[in-house]
C-alpha cells in the first residue's frame, strides 16, 4: 500500500513501476499483504461459486428442466461445495486472521512470516489446480471434467471403477494441497497467539477475536489432517491398486465417511468460530458496551471446539449405525448447541442496556443473530435421529447448512469487511450502498433459504438435476431461484462498494467507530512495521482506558 | 513444530485406525501371522537414535561441537540402518510372499501405515543430513542449539509414532 | 424510523416461517401419494411425525423466546440523540444471569434427548415378526432390484407390499444391499431413508396403512442419474398381492407370434444384462423383464411404459436417461419393433 511510509514534506519518494509494485506483492511475507491476497483470492472465488450457484438454481427453476445436462449439473454442486468451503470462506477467514491477529495483540507481524507466504500460495495454488479440472480433466481416458463425486466424495463412488479419468483426482490433490496451506497457517496462528502478545497482554486480555482464531487454530490442526489421510488412502486406492475402501475386497465405504466427516464436521466450527469472533468485536463497538461475559466467551468457545470433535456422525445417521451409535451422536448434537446457545444469550447480554447505533456492521451482525439462532434450531432439529431419517440428505439440510454459512458466516464476515475496510484502506465503505446490499441480500437470501426447507419437508432430495412434476416442488423452486439472483445482485453492489470506496470513500483516520482494541491506535492503513513503539496494556480495551482514564477497565479485571 | 507435531499426529492416527479396522477383514491373500517378522533389531536402532539425538543436543548447548557430530551422524546412522531393515523386509514380504499394496486389505493398510511412517523417517534424516553438512562446515555450535532441539523434537515424534506402528502391526495385528 | 424497520425485519422473518410451516400443514392430506413428510401412512413415519411435531414446539418455543429478547433489545436500546456524548452503563457480565441460561439448556437438551432415544430404540431394534414379508432391494447405478427371499421373487423398479391391518399386522422389514455405489431408499410417506452401502447391510421396516400407490427416490448421491432413481411401492390388499406374487412365478410364455422378437432378444447383447424366467436369458446386470408389462414405468420411472417409450429406451437411452448405463442397441428398425413386440407380451 502506497501509505506505509509517513510523508515527509520536502523529500522526494521515488515512484514505483507496476512491475515492481507486482513483484513486492508477490514476494511479500508481510502479514498485512498476505492477508489482503488472501481476501482477495477468495472474493474472486466467491464469484466464481455464485455462478455455479446460479446455474443450479437456473436448472432447477422447474421440473425437468434441460438448462445444463446432468453430468454438467452434478459438476456444478461439487464444484460450488468445494469452492465455497475451501476457496471462498477459508481463505477469507484466514485472510482476516492474518491481517488482524497481530495487530490485536500488539506485534509488528506473525511468528513465521515466510511460512505465512508458502501457506498462502499453497493454497491459492490449491484452486487453481482444482480449476483446471475443467481443462485437464480429461486425463487419459478421455473421461473427466471437473469433479462431479459430491464434494464429500463418497466412497465407492470416487474409487477409479466409477470415477474414471482425472477428475476425482483433481479434487483430491487441490485440496491435499490447500489443506497443507491451511495447517501452515494455523501452526503461524498459535505460535504467534501464544509467544507473541505485547507487554502486558495476558490471555485474558486478549480480544475475543484472538481467542477465537487461537481455537480455531487448534482445531484446523486436528481436523484437517484426517481428511488429508483419506485423500491419501484415496489416491492409494486409485493409483496403487490399494483396497482401503474397495468394498469388493472387504473394504468399507461408511469407513472413509466416518474418516470425510471426523475433518467435515469440525471444519464447519473451523469456519464459525472466526464468525463469532468477528460478531464479538462488532457488537459491542455498536452497543457502546463491552461484551458481555467475557471468561464464558471464551470457556464457551473452547468447549464447542471439544464438543464438536465428536459429532460428526450426525452427518451419517442414514447409514445404518447401530441404535447405541446413534443415540451417542444425538446427545454430542445436542450438547454441542449449548455453549453455541449460550453465546447468543451473551451477545444479546452485550447489547441490552448499550446504546445501538445502527451502521452497517452492526446491521449485518443483528442479521447474523437472528438468523445463527434459527439455523441452531434446524440443526437441533436434526440431531433428533428420527426426525433426522426424514430431513437428511434433502433439501431441508441444504436449506440449514447454507442458513449457516451465508446466513451466519456470510453476514458476519460481511460486517467485518465494513468494519475493518477503513483500517486496511484508510476509506469508509459508503453506508448507503452498504445498506442497499444489506436490505437486497436480507430480502434474497430469507427468500431463497427460507423457502427451501419446504421442499426437504416434501421429499425433496438433494443433488439431483431434475425432479418430478406433481410433486409440490416447482413454485416453491422458482421462489428460490428468484431469490438467489436477488442476492447476485447485492454482492454485485457489494463489489461496486468495495471498489469505489477505495477512490471515493471517506478518509477514515485511525478511529473511525470509536473502538477499543490495539488495531485502532494504528493509521489507516497501519505502517509496515504495525506500531512505532510496542502497546503496553493494562486490560481487555485498552483504548476505552486511553479514553476514559476516570473510569479504565483495568480497575474492574 | 508442536503444532506441526499435531497435525501429523492425526494423520496417523486415521492410518492407524484404518489398520485396526482392517485387522482380520482381509477376504484373501497373506495374513499378518503367516509373514511378518518382529523388526526387533531395526526397532533397537530407530528407538536407540533418539538417545543419540538427545545427547547430541545436550553436547551442542555445551558447546562441544565434536562430540555433538558424532552422535548426530550416530544417529542418522541408526535412522538409515531402520530404512535399511524396512526397505529388506518389504522385499521378503514382496518377492517371498507375494504381498503388494494391492494384494488385500492386509497390504493395503501395512504398506500405507509402515510407508507413511517410513518416509516421515527419510525426510528426518535429509534434514538431519543437511545440519550435519552444516555443522561439518563448522557453522553449528551452542547459539544454534535451540533450533537443533525443534529437530530433535521431530525426531522423537517419528520415534513415537514408531512404537505405536510397532504395536499395532506387529503386537495387536497378529 | 430504525426501530421501526428492525421490527418490520423481525416481523417479516418470523411471518416467513410461520408461512413455511402452514404450506407444509397444508400439504399434508392424510390420503395423499405425494412425498410429504407430515403426511404419514405407516408407522415409522407416524412416530417421526410425533417427535417431530414434539421438537419442533420446543424449538419453537426457543426461538419465540429468543427472537423477542433480541427484537426488544435492538428497539428498546437504540441510541438516542439524546445520549449523543455519553456511553452506558459498563457491564461486564452476571454470573446468576449466565448460570440460569446455561442450566435451562442443558434441561432442555436432556429432555429433547430421551425423547428421541426412546424412538430411536422403538424403530432401529424392532423385533421381526414371522409373518413380515421379507424383501431384499439391492441397489444399482440408476435401478432397484427386488428379491422376495422366501416367495422366490425376483423383480426390479416397482415393488408391490401388502398393506398391514393394525389388528393384524403384517409388516414388510426390508433388508437393503447395494451392487455398486451408496445409494438410500426413501419414501417420506412410509418411513424415513435408510442407506444402501455395499458391503454394509442395512434394514428397515414399514407397515402401511393404506393401500395405494407410493412414491419416492434415490435419496444419496449415486452418479450422473441419481435424480431419475425413482421409486414407486404398490401397496396391495392381501388378496391383490397374493395374485401378484403368483403373476410373479409364472416365467415367461412363448408366444409364436413374436418369435421373431424374442430372437433378437436372446442373440444380441440384452442377455448379458437382463433376465427372462424360462429362457436362456439370465443376466443380472440390470432389471430382471420377465414381468415387464407389469409395470407402470419404464427405466426406474423415468418413463411411462409405453411401446413407443420402450423404443425409444432401447435405441437412445439417452434421449430418455441421459447418462444411464443401458447402451443404445444398434439394430435395425425391424429389429427394433420385433424386440418391442416381443417385449410387450412379458406380462
Amino acid at each position: 500500500m502506497s501509505s506505509n511510509a509517513i510523508a515527509i514534506p520536502g523529500v522526494q519518494v521515488e515512484g514505483k513501476s507496476w512491475l515492481e509494485t507486482l513483484h513486492e506483492w508477490v514476494t511479500t511475507v508481510d502479514h498485512k499483504r498476505l492477508g489482503i491476497l488472501y481476501i482477495v483470492y477468495g472474493l474472486g472465488f466467491l464469484v466464481v461459486g455464485g455462478v455455479e450457484a446460479l446455474i443450479i438454481r437456473i436448472q432447477l427453476i422447474h421440473s425437468h428442466n434441460d438448462f445444463v445436462s446432468p453430468q454438467v449439473f452434478n459438476r456444478m454442486f461439487t464444484m460450488h461445495g468445494t469452492t465455497m468451503i475451501f476457496f471462498v470462506v477459508m481463505p477469507i477467514l484466514f485472510g482476516f486472521a492474518n491481517y488482524l491477529v497481530p495487530l490485536m495483540i500488539g506485534a509488528r507481524d506473525m511468528a513465521f512470516p515466510r511460512l505465512n507466504a508458502f501457506s498462502f500460495w499453497l493454497s491459492a495454488f490449491g484452486g487453481f489446480l482444482l480449476y483446471f479440472s475443467f481443462l485437464g480433466g480429461s486425463g487419459l481416458y478421455g473421461a473427466g471434467n471437473a469433479p462431479d463425486v459430491g464434494w464429500w466424495a463418497y466412497a465407492p463412488l470416487g474409487a477409479r471403477a466409477f470415477s474414471p479419468g482425472h477428475s476425482t483426482d483433481y479434487w483430491t490433490l487441490s485440496l491435499l494441497v490447500s489443506g497443507f496451506g491451511s495447517i501452515g497457517t494455523a501452526i503461524n496462528i498459535i505460535a504467534t497467539v501464544l509467544c507473541m502478545r505485547g507487554p502486558g497482554m495476558k490471555l485474558g486480555r486478549m480480544p475475543l477475536l484472538v481467542w477465537l482464531y487461537l481455537v480455531m487454530g487448534g482445531m484446523v490442526l486436528i481436523a484437517i489432517t484426517p481428511l488429508s489421510a483419506a485423500q491419501i488412502m484415496l489416491l492409494v486406492d486409485r493409483y496403487l491398486g490399494g483396497h482401503f475402501f474397495d468394498t469388493q475386497a472387504g473394504g468399507s465405504a461408511v469407513l472413509w465417511m466416518h474418516f470425510f466427516w471426523i475433518f467435515g464436521h469440525p471444519e464447519v466450527y473451523v469456519l464459525v468460530i472466526p464468525a463469532f469472533g468477528f460478531a464479538s468485536e462488532i457488537i459491542p463497538v455498536f452497543s457502546r458496551k463491552p461484551i458481555f461475559g467475557y471468561p464464558v466467551m471464551v470457556a464457551a468457545t473452547v468447549a464447542i471446539g471439544f464438543v464438536s470433535l465428536s459429532v460428526w456422525a450426525h452427518h451419517m445417521f442414514t447409514v445404518g449405525m447401530n441404535s447405541y451409535a446413534n443415540s451417542f451422536f444425538a446427545i454430542t448434537t445436542m450438547a454441542v448447541g449449548i455453549p453455541t446457545g449460550i453465546k447468543i444469550f451473551n451477545w444479546i447480554g452485550t447489547i441490552w442496556g448499550g446504546r445501538i447505533q445502527f451502521k452497517v456492521p452492526m446491521l449485518f451482525c443483528i442479521g447474523f443473530l437472528f438468523q445463527f439462532l434459527i439455523a441452531g434450531l434446524t440443526g437441533i432439529i436434526q440431531a433428533s435421529v428420527p426426525v433426522d431419517w426424514q430431513l437428511s440428505l434433502s433439501y431441508f439440510v441444504v436449506a440449514h447448512f447454507h442458513y449457516v454459512i451465508v446466513g451466519g458466516i456470510l453476514f458476519a464476515t460481511f460486517a467485518a469487511f465494513y468494519y475493518w475496510y477503513p483500517k486496511v484502506t484508510g476509506r469508509m465503505l459508503s453506508e448507503s450502498l452498504g445498506k442497499w446490499h444489506f436490505w437486497l441480500f436480507v430480502i434474497g437470501f430469507h427468500m431463497t433459504f427460507d423457502v427451501m426447507h419446504i421442499p426437504g419437508l416434501l421429499g425433496m432430495p438433494r443433488r439431483i438435476y431434475t425432479y418430478e412434476p406433481g410433486r409440490g416442488w416447482d413454485t416453491l423452486n422458482l421462489i428460490v431461484s428468484i431469490g438467489a439472483f436477488i442476492q447476485a445482485v447485492a454482492i454485485v453492489v457489494f463489489a461496486w462498494n468495495l471498489v469505489i470506496s477505495y477512490f471515493k470513500g471517506a478518509k477514515a483516520g485511525n478511529d473511525p467507530w470509536d473502538a477499543w482494541t490495539l488495531e485502532w491506535s494504528t493509521s489507516s492503513p497501519p505502517p509496515a512495521y504495525n506500531f512505532a513503539t510496542v502497546p503496553v496494556v493494562a486490560s481487555r480495551r485498552p483504548l476505552w482506558d486511553l479514553k476514559h482514564p476516570e473510569d479504565p477497565d483495568s480497575q474492574y479485571e | 513444530m508442536a503444532g506441526l507435531i499435531i497435525a501429523e499426529a492425526a494423520i496417523f492416527t486415521i492410518f492407524v485406525v484404518a489398520y485396526l479396522f482392517y485387522i482380520g477383514k482381509s477376504l484373501t491373500g497373506p495374513t499378518p501371522r503367516e509373514v511378518l517378522e518382529t523388526p526387533i533389531f531395526y526397532t533397537i536402532c530407530l528407538l536407540s537414535s533418539s538417545l543419540t539425538i538427545h545427547y547430541a543436543g545436550k553436547f551442542l548447548e555445551r558447546g562441544r561441537r565434536g562430540a555433538f557430530l558424532t552422535l548426530w551422524s550416530l544417529t542418522i546412522l541408526l535412522g538409515g540402518l531402520f530404512l535399511f531393515g524396512t526397505g529388506q523386509e518389504w522385499h521378503r514380504l514382496i518377492y517371498e510372499h507375494g504381498l503388494t499394496i494391492s494384494t488385500n486389505l492386509f497390504g493395503t493398510t501395512y504398506y500405507s501405515l509402515v510407508g507413511l511412517h517410513a518416509f516421515h523417517v527419510t525426510v528426518g534424516i535429509i534434514m538431519l543430513i543437511i545440519v550435519a553438512t552444516f555443522a561439518v562446515a563448522g557453522r553449528v555450535g551452542s547459539e544454534q542449539s535451540r533450533r537443533v532441539d525443534v529437530l530433535s523434537m521431530y525426531w522423537h515424534f517419528v520415534d513415537a509414532v514408531w512404537v505405536v506402528v510397532f504395536t499395532v502391526v506387529y503386537v495387536l495385528g497378529r | 424510523m430504525q426501530r421501526v424497520t428492525k421490527t418490520l425485519k423481525a416481523a417479516l422473518h418470523s411471518f416467513a416461517f410461520l408461512l413455511s410451516c402452514m404450506t407444509a400443514a397444508a400439504a399434508a392430506d392424510p390420503a395423499s401419494t405425494g412425498t410429504n413428510v407430515f403426511a404419514p401412512q405407516s408407522t415409522p413415519a407416524r412416530s417421526i411425525l410425533h417427535l417431530s411435531t414434539f421438537v419442533l414446539t420446543i424449538t419453537g418455543l426457543i426461538f419465540v423466546v429468543v427472537f423477542t429478547l433480541l427484537v426488544y433489545s435492538i428497539s428498546k436500546f437504540r441510541a438516542r440523540s439524546a445520549d449523543a456524548n455519553s456511553e452506558p452503563a459498563q457491564v461486564y457480565g452476571s454470573t446468576q444471569i449466565e448460570l440460569a441460561w446455561t442450566i435451562i439448556p442443558v434441561l432442555i437438551v436432556v429432555v429433547l434427548f430421551m425423547a428421541t432415544a426412546r424412538v430411536i430404540h422403538a424403530m432401529q431394534d424392532a423385533p421381526e415378526p414371522t409373518n413380515a414379508v421379507q424383501v431384499t432391494v439391492i441397489g444399482h447405478q440408476f435401478w432397484w432390484e427386488y428379491r422376495y427371499p422366501k416367495l422366490g421373487v425376483v423383480t426390479a423398479n416397482e415393488l408391490h407390499i401388502p398393506v398391514s391391518d393394525p389388528a393384524h399386522p403384517t409388516p414388510t422389514f426390508l433388508q437393503l444391499l447395494s451392487a455398486d455405489t451408496d445409494h438410500s431408499f426413501w419414501i417420506p410417506e412410509l418411513a424415513g431413508k435408510t442407506d444402501l452401502v455395499p458391503n454394509h447391510p442395512n434394514r428397515m421396516w414399514m407397515d402401511p396403512e393404506h393401500t395405494g400407490v407410493f412414491v419416492g427416490q434415490c435419496a444419496q448421491y449415486c452418479g450422473t442419474q441419481h435424480a431419475k432413481m425413482l421409486l414407486r411401492v404398490s401397496v396391495d390388499t392381501p388378496e391383490d398381492f397374493e395374485q401378484w406374487i403368483r403373476e410373479q412365478h409364472q416365467p415367461a410364455v412363448p408366444d409364436e407370434r413374436v418369435a421373431a422378437g424374442r430372437r433378437v432378444f436372446e442373440t444380441t447383447a440384452c442377455i448379458n444384462c437382463h433376465a427372462v424366467n424360462g429362457t436362456v436369458a439370465n443376466g443380472r446386470f440390470g432389471p430382471d423383464l420377465t414381468h415387464l408389462m407389469s409395470r407402470t414405468t419404464i427405466a426406474a420411472g423415468a418413463a411411462l411404459n409405453t411401446p413407443e417409450n420402450l423404443s425409444l429406451w432401447i435405441k437412445n437411452p439417452e434421449a430418455i436417461k441421459r447418462g444411464s448405463l443401458m447402451p443404445a442397441m444398434q439394430l435395425s428398425q425391424s429389429d427394433l419393433d420385433a424386440l418391442v413386440d416381443y417385449l410387450e407380451t412379458l406380462h
